[in-house]
């Protein structure tokens, strides 16, 4: 009698599992079906998409190529190495078309790695800025972030601010926080830092931030800031868009964006990273790609792509949100982003010279 | 069963066929020394950490009297269904100088009050511990409870005291389930990325994610890899070294419902007192915190899609946890009955997977995968058939989480006597038959307790689930993990208060069915 009620409940159990698995997918296949409804006259196969740029900043603007074109867009999210990887172990057989992935470093290791094709587009080669787009033309920048300085308008004039490097004065001695050099960030930002000044000077710099740190280094942008805010230091450096959150939720914060490295005389600015997108050398499917690529470097793309995620768009003439322009316009570094990928390493290496953690 | 775990190990092995001296050079001089340090410290100390917890805490719950026990006794499970980064991002989110916590101390009792630090070593061990220390805790109450009342009894008849019979009884008894359960811990928190990287803390794990996402070098990622899987091989052959000359059976497995005995009033405080703290550090704060966050977004979260993630991680977890008990059945049973040097190899390999950071696993499986389908290709099958589908999920997760399952399966099967196996066969009931007729009605706790493990488990999984789902198919692991590893926490805590939500369910379900079963 005991096994009967255990084969009772075994078949519960599996009735459950059914159940819970059609209706999480068929909920999918509804979706599906009802943006393909709304376009039979464009039935064409999907664009496949492996993604390292999240959910919730693709998914309204894909929704949006879908509605227009009637082309719909699959895609899986994961981490970019991972993705990477998979691409290559998945060869020809690859269900995937395109590649999006934050920051150039990782966009040049898979040009690297060979998983990509060329993009061969007059459109992108016309409209995206040639230092924020692959020399060989396998990837191209689709948004453009900054990374800069923040500091304290309560305990900090904004005239005591110069470069990156300045920092490093005895000034900011226990008064700077940096986030950890495990974030990709850091490293391309200081990959540019060994690009413009070679490697001996670039670790006095990094050396020199670290002498001056007031916290050891933080997880994340976000708590930098609110380290700043709470007293604990007084300058930092972070992504603009991290600030952009923070002040649309509280704008009384007593924090504000510094561009360092602005003087005319030098080569350098304010650095920026991209998040990019290359097209697989083994897509079923590269001339849908190209138009989905081609799609989001048009201006309307560009705002809600870039403007999702409260970042600058790569078209010279794209619409900035109102309150990312509010920060005011600054020089870019015109380092050419593919240059990080090759000095992403000694970044890294640099990094843990110097106990960087 | 140990075929895919085998065929990803030797994927990692592999990668010592190319050596990139600069990358490894490099990583040793600077950073590996440091990590394993780093490594060890925190594996020993959280191992101590959750024995101590788990072993003081299903003691008094089990075995002693006192107000709220009952209730203590399965909400102490309840810390182990938030995943490990989210334990240390709302633990950090609390505690920290500028956390919630912290700031209304300082606001509300006196402005010179500061915590220490939680960004430090402590609160690694802390934030590990507190979400690991439930796997212990329901190995070892498992084991107080089928320990039989006689033993205790001639404990007690032969004069021990309480304190006496605690040390001199239970506890030499119960230890199998004990090193087990650390055993599992110690996995666990080896093969743990996210819960260090809220602490920036610098591990081995932390430094195969930074030579291959940092200085791009996947190979020299596999060869830390296999550092750590060396780890694992020493700890484990040592625990099977130190049981090897032990058994651990029952005179009587029917365990009537015992007489507990009564703390007087102190010690009752006492009891109450650790249960309580542990219970609110390591379940009301870190929910708190999370209720802080959603509430402000709960009607920008509760969405169609948000519903069907829930689902999602729900069926999903409840098919694997069905699957993967059954498999360790027969793998314990296997073991049990054909005491073979090859048996009991590839019940070792096959519970490795659960040492292996998940993201390093996940890519050594789908080499072999993406292999069948390039050849299932070549006879004209539409590619990929194998990859995106739900059977290599739950092949994964089977290799993944084995040892989960397999641990307190096999350790209740230990206490039934080999006798009773000869009895059986003599009245030619053998084989499979056995084990469904006169094993499994012996062993119920154990194999729910692996069912609730396991269930948990996946639900909390992120590396194979991002990897191996099918388009469109999300989870609530996967949609923390995009929010989180975005900064925002606040949106993150709706799917997290869900997951734990969810997570609970079945762990309420099957412990008080296991309670039931016990008495």
């Amino acid at each position: 009698m005991r096994t009967n009620q255990l084969k009772a409940s075994l078949r519960y159990l599996l009735a459950t599992i059914v159940a819970g698995l059609l209706a999480a997918c068929t909920a999918d296949q509804d979706v599906e079906e009802a943006t393909q409804a709304a376009n039979t006259d464009h039935l064409s196969e999907p664009i496949v998409v492996y993604s390292s740029r999240k959910q919730h900043l693709i998914e309204p603007v894909f929704e949006q190529f879908t509605q227009q074109t009637g082309i719909t867009v699959e895609y899986t999210t994961d981490k970019a190495g991972v993705l990477i990887e998979r691409i290559k172990i998945e060869g020809q057989n690859t269900p995937a078309d395109l590649l999006i992935t934050v920051d150039a470093g990782n966009l040049g290791y898979a040009a690297a790695e060979g998983i990509f094709q060329a993009i061969n587009s007059a459109v992108i080669n016309e409209t995206v800025a040639p230092h924020l787009r692959d020399e060989q033309d396998l990837w191209t920048g689709l948004s453009l972030r900054a990374r800069t300085i923040v500091y304290s308008t309560e305990r900090v004039k904004p005239d005591d601010l110069s470069t990156y490097q300045g920092l490093g004065e005895s000034q900011w001695q226990g008064r700077l926080c940096l986030r950890t050099s495990k974030k990709v960030y850091n490293q391309s930002l200081v990959a540019m830092l060994i690009a413009e000044q070679g490697e001996v000077k670039a670790e006095q710099t990094v050396a020199a931030w670290i002498a001056n740190l007031a916290i050891s280094p933080t997880s994340n942008d976000t708590k930098v800031m609110q380290a700043i805010a709470a007293g604990q230091c007084d300058v930092g450096i972070v992504n603009t868009y991290y600030f952009g959150r923070l002040e649309a939720k509280n704008p009384d914060l007593p924090l504000a964006l510094f561009w360092p490295n602005q003087s005319e005389a030098e080569n350098s600015g304010v650095h920026v990273n991209v998040s990019g997108a290359g097209i697989l050398k083994y897509s079923n499917n590269p001339d849908q790609a190209r138009r989905l690529l081609e799609w989001l470097a048009t201006e309307q793309a560009q705002a809600l792509f870039a403007g999702l995620n409260k970042e600058y768009p790569v078209i010279s003439h794209g619409a900035i949100d109102p309150q990312v322009s509010a920060w005011g316009a600054f020089k870019q570094s015109p380092l050419a982003l593919s240059k990080a990928f090759q000095l992403q390493p000694a970044a890294v290496k640099l990094m843990d010279r110097v106990s960087y953690k | 069963m140990s075929l895919p775990t085998t065929l990803a190990l030797v994927g990692v092995l592999t990668a010592w066929l190319d050596i990139d001296l600069l990358v490894l050079g490099h990583l040793f001089e600077f950073v590996i020394p440091n990590a394993v340090l780093n490594t060890l410290g925190l594996v020993v100390c959280v191992a101590i950490v959750t024995s101590l917890i788990a072993v003081i805490s299903a003691w008094l719950t089990t075995v002693c009297d006192f107000p709220g026990r009952a209730f203590f006794s399965w909400a102490l499970i309840l810390p182990m269904a938030i995943p490990g980064y989210v334990m240390a991002f709302a633990l950090v989110g609390a505690l920290e100088y500028t956390g919630s916590f912290q700031t209304y101390l300082r606001e509300s009792i006196s402005s010179s009050l500061i915590l220490p630090d939680i960004y430090s070593f402590g609160g690694v061990v802390l934030a590990l511990s507190l979400t690991l220390y439930p796997y212990t805790y329901l190995l070892v109450r498992n084991a107080f409870q089928t320990q039989g009342k006689q033993s205790l009894e001639v404990g007690q008849s032969l004069g021990l005291s309480v304190r006496q019979s605690f040390w001199r009884v239970s506890l030499p008894q119960a230890r199998p389930w004990i090193v087990g359960g650390s055993l599992l811990v110690m996995m666990e928190t080896l093969a743990d990325f996210g819960t260090v990287a809220v602490f920036n803390y610098d591990t081995l794990t932390t430094t195969i994610y930074k030579s291959w996402f940092g200085l791009f070098s996947f190979q020299s990622a596999l060869q830390i890899a296999s550092l750590l899987l060396l780890f694992v091989i020493v700890v484990s052959l040592l625990e099977a070294q130190s049981r090897h000359k032990q058994r651990f059976t029952n005179a009587r497995n029917t365990v009537q419902a015992r007489s507990r005995i009564l703390l007087p009033s102190k010690q009752a405080y006492l009891a109450c007192a650790f249960c309580g703290v542990i219970f609110f550090i390591g379940f009301m704060l870190p929910i708190g915190q999370l209720l802080l966050w959603a509430i402000p977004h709960l009607s920008l979260g509760l969405t169609d899609q948000f519903w069907r993630y829930m689902l999602g991680s729900f069926s999903l977890s409840l098919l694997a946890m069905t699957i993967i008990t059954v498999f360790a059945l027969l793998l314990a049973f296997a073991a049990r009955t054909q005491n073979s040097y090859l048996a009991n190899w590839s019940v070792k390999i096959s519970t490795l997977g659960y040492a292996l950071p998940g993201t390093v696993l996940a890519v050594g499986l789908l080499a072999p995968i993406a292999a069948i389908d390039h050849y299932l290709a070549r006879f004209g099958f539409a590619a990929p058939i194998l990859q995106g589908s739900i059977v290599v999920m739950l092949l994964a997760y089977s290799v993944r989480f084995m040892a989960v399952a397999f641990s307190p399966i096999e350790n209740n099967l230990l206490r039934v006597t080999p006798s009773i196996d000869a009895a059986s066969r003599s009245l030619s009931v053998s084989g499979l038959s056995m084990l469904w007729r006169v094993h499994f009605p012996m062993i119920r706790v154990g194999v729910l307790t692996a069912m609730v493990l396991v269930f948990v488990d996946v639900m909390k999984e992120l590396p194979i689930t991002l990897m191996t789902r099918p388009f469109g198919f999300n989870t609530l692991a996967v949609r923390i993990y995009e929010l989180s590893s975005e900064g925002l926490w606040q949106r993150a805590a709706l799917p997290a208060l869900a997951i734990v939500l969810v997570g609970l369910i079945p762990v309420v379900i099957l412990i008080l069915r296991a309670d039931k079963v016990q008495q």
